[in-house]
């Protein structure tokens, strides 16, 4: 009887990175105190708090916009292409040196696996970085005219599933095409935030430029509603987005939105099988499945659904989950109690509608937020587990028996942020992708991400695009062009 | 009628069927679900940042240890240099006798008596590449020969070679038939040789080829599949083992029957071996983590690995001194 092959625990170590007991709100240049409150940051693998953060008022909200608009009208508007680029470039080293402290911190506040923050969110980070500051001397080139400008003091709130990766987003485009920025990071994982703002010290970024204000929905709200914002971008949940449209109506900022996502994920009969269930894997069980393009919706092909499943589980099954700092994990801990009572009610939603549940065996941690990777059979179109976004380990199982079922169902959901294809046959890829309303779709593969790439959704999964030369237009005035 | 095969689900019955002709063996075989390359290197990739540590990495050297076929296939292989590589075999590391032996010595055909007779009853089987290896441009007789003599002087496995010209004209039924004779000659005369059948992926040039020639090769008989002779770039990789380990995985499900696997070549270091040990863990799982279904071909690899475990006992690294040169 062969003896089970046990992994050792490989725990990346934790003392890379010094956590401080408290932060202030990062301010023209330096750390100041908030005139508001504070809230606490905790791992979510243990519960554990990390740091206390400020919570921004209106007042310092207002002082961040102030020091944001001193910033662009006195230095970065007149600062050359050329040296923007020179900044971006600086920070984008920087990142990459410091990038194991990134990740670490990163895996410690949001719970993420940390051969995720290592090998997929800081490196991704750092290639925005460099990719944007290639285009800061080059924007009369981009396609918007010939000289464009930049909107001025761009106001962003990214959410907490990728905090450092959605920061790049939004900061590396807005200081390349010469806007400065006060952005707001989510109120679980505000502190790789916190860490970038020492790197813009460090890379002797002008003060004022990049402005980080924590603090929870108040804050955010003070920030996207400031008169002295002429942009707003946004990532998050289509209910604040939608929020957040309401409030800028009737003002002349400019607003782009990523919003939730329930992407299909379509496989053929002749799609190749083995690589197939990775996507799937990869798709919603990658980052606990707090993507909002994750492919929650997985739509087989009738004739191989049985066998598709079977092998679906069978892999599920070897998934690690557990400390997310262990080198061999896979599954790392959900962000927030909150959102782990938001996956538990969703799923026992599906069990009510009579959808089958699976789940794979593993040993959760007694302390910490945890749900293991399920699996719901026999769902169909009309469940709530197949329209809402869960933002979770679940995947929802539906089949269809031809490619115009495939695209009726892939396309019958409020949202369209991504879609994934799996086929064999080249010219099928293509006529599907023409015919999904999806932002992003992928062929053969799912979940990957280039900063060249734009990004971003169709209907209730927001507008603009992020990424690449059409990432450049959310922050410039191109009304002209 | 021959089972159009999306192969999904195949079992003994479309097997059967697929090998009535080289027709339906080219439909069986071209019906097995693709591998889309970059997915599959991805995903070994992937796997191979697995950290194996500590109490982890003694097992696994351990393992690996016993799980290699200890070869020579030189043309200035002597009679000294076998019983040096058989001695080695037997008890690798001289001064501690808790490391395991390895699986098998693997020799050219004219020295499987000699190593057979170095090894004895030590436990140590005895492999012999036949066939016209490593090219098996040879006649079937010729090759039946070459494998009928290995056999009789003792060989407890062989370690045959497909004809890749062949296989990649699509002569498909010529490629099973020739394993099948093989295996027959295996089992002469009241002989058990376990038939270990090479694919030389890296002349296969696709994973789609892979896949198929495993399966033409389980069908036709295969206890083992094995990558490469060693003589041809690129040899064993990882992503061809995770096809090949998916073929075995799958042959099971469809035969209930176990099949074997044996990277060859190329697999030099520790780190390597451990990489090729968790492909297997998490591809086809426990079952398959012992020397009766996985071998490593590899000749410096050993030396590696008992460097590696010297370091895990003495907590320093020892130099090549440490170890035997062959």
């Amino acid at each position: 009887m062969p003896t089970p092959f046990e992994y050792a625990p490989a725990p990346e170590s934790r003392s890379v990175v010094d956590i401080a007991p408290s932060y202030g709100l990062f301010i023209d240049g330096e750390f100041v105190d908030g005139t508001g409150g504070a809230i606490k940051s905790i791992n979510p693998a243990t519960e554990e708090v990390l740091s206390e953060v400020a919570e921004a008022s209106d007042a310092d909200v207002d002082r961040a916009v102030k020091a944001a608009r001193r910033a662009y009208t006195r230095v970065w508007s007149k600062t050359s292409g050329k040296d923007r680029a020179k900044y971006l470039f600086r920070i984008a080293r920087l990142v990459q040196e410091r990038s194991r402290e990134l990740a670490v911190l990163e895996s410690l506040d949001n719970g993420k696996p940390i051969k995720e923050s290592r090998d997929v969110d800081i490196p991704l980070v750092a290639a925005h970085f460099f990719y944007y500051a290639g285009w800061a001397d080059k924007l009369e080139h981009a396609g918007f005219g010939p000289d464009p400008r930049p909107l001025g003091v761009a106001g962003q709130v990214i959410p907490w599933n990728f905090p450092l990766l959605m920061l790049a987003w939004k900061i590396a485009p807005a200081l390349a095409a010469g806007n400065t920025v006060v952005l707001k990071p989510a109120e679980t994982t505000p502190l790789t935030a916190l860490l970038f703002a020492e790197i813009c010290q460090q890379a002797d970024l002008p003060p004022g430029v990049v402005n980080i204000v924590t603090g929870a929905g108040e804050t955010g709200r003070a920030l996207v509603s400031h008169p002295g914002v002429d942009k707003v971008a946004f990532t998050g949940s289509t209910e604040v987005g939608k929020a957040i449209a309401r409030a800028v109506a009737g003002t002349d900022k400019r607003l782009t939105l990523e919003l939730g996502g329930k992407a299909a994920n379509i496989v053929f009969d002749d799609a190749p099988i083995d690589q197939a269930v990775e996507g799937i894997v990869q798709g919603i069980f990658f980052n606990q499945g707090h993507v909002c393009c994750a492919g929650s919706r997985l739509l087989v092909q009738e004739s191989i659904a049985d066998e598709l499943v079977a092998r679906l589980k069978r892999r599920l099954s070897t998934l690690r989950l557990g400390d997310p700092l262990d080198k061999n994990t896979d599954i790392g801990a959900i962000n927030s109690l909150e959102q782990l009572e938001r996956i538990r009610h969703l799923a026992g939603v599906g069990d009510d509608e009579g959808a089958e549940r699976w789940t794979a065996e593993c040993d959760l941690p007694a302390k910490g937020y945890w749900f293991a990777p399920t699996v719901f059979t026999g769902v169909s179109q009309a469940h709530r587990i197949a329209r809402e976004e869960i933002f979770g380990p679940v995947l929802s199982v539906l089949t269809f028996r031809t490619p115009s079922e495939a695209v009726e169902k892939a396309n019958n959901t409020p949202y369209g942020l991504s879609a994934g294809i799996w086929t064999d046959k080249g010219s099928r890829i293509l006529k599907m992708a023409d015919q999904l309303r999806a932002g992003v779709v992928w062929a053969n593969t799912f979940n990957r991400f280039d900063p060249t790439s734009p990004f971003g959704g169709y209907k209730e999964s927001g507008y603009g695009r992020e990424g690449g030369r059409h990432g450049l237009a959310a922050y410039l005035d191109v009304t002209g062009a | 009628m021959t089972r159009s095969p999306s192969a999904l689900a195949v079992d003994q019955g479309a097997l059967d069927d697929a090998v009535r002709s080289d027709a339906a063996l080219r439909r069986f075989l071209h019906g097995l679900p693709g591998v889309d390359q970059v997915g599959a290197e991805a995903r070994a990739a992937a796997l191979s940042t697995r950290s194996i540590k500590t109490t982890a990495k003694a097992f696994a050297i351990d393992l690996a240890i016993s799980m290699i076929d200890l070869t020579t296939l030189q043309g200035n292989d002597t009679q000294g240099k076998v019983r040096t590589l058989c001695a080695k075999a037997m008890r690798p590391d001289p001064h501690d006798a808790s490391v395991p032996r390895t699986a098998a010595v693997c020799v050219y055909n004219d020295l499987v008596g000699q190593a057979r007779e170095e090894l004895g009853d030590s436990g140590v089987r005895v492999a012999a590449v036949t066939t016209a290896f490593p090219s098996g441009r040879a006649s079937l007789a010729v090759k039946l020969a070459d494998t009928r003599d290995a056999v009789v002087q003792g060989a407890d496995e062989v370690d045959m070679v497909i004809d890749r010209g062949a296989f990649l004209s699509g002569r498909y039924l010529e490629v099973f038939e020739e394993i099948q004779a093989v295996k027959q000659v295996c089992h002469e005369n009241g002989a058990d040789a376990h038939l270990k059948v090479i694919l030389e992926t890296g002349e296969l040039a696709t994973y789609d080829n892979v896949r198929r020639a495993s399966w033409l090769a389980m069908m036709a008989g295969a206890d083992f599949i094995k990558t490469s002779t060693g003589k041809i770039s690129p040899a064993a990789t990882l992503p061809v083992t995770l096809v090949m380990l998916e073929a075995c995985r799958d042959w099971r499900d469809a035969t209930g029957r176990m099949m074997g696997m044996k990277p060859a070549g190329g697999i030099s270091t520790t780190k390597d071996a451990m990489k090729y040990l968790v492909l297997v863990n998490e591809t086809v799982g426990t079952d398959w983590l012992t020397p009766d279904w996985f071998r490593f071909g590899a000749s410096s690899l050993l030396n590696d690995l008992l460097l590696q475990r010297q370091k895990m006992s003495t907590g320093r690294y020892s130099g090549p001194d440490y170890v035997t040169v062959d």
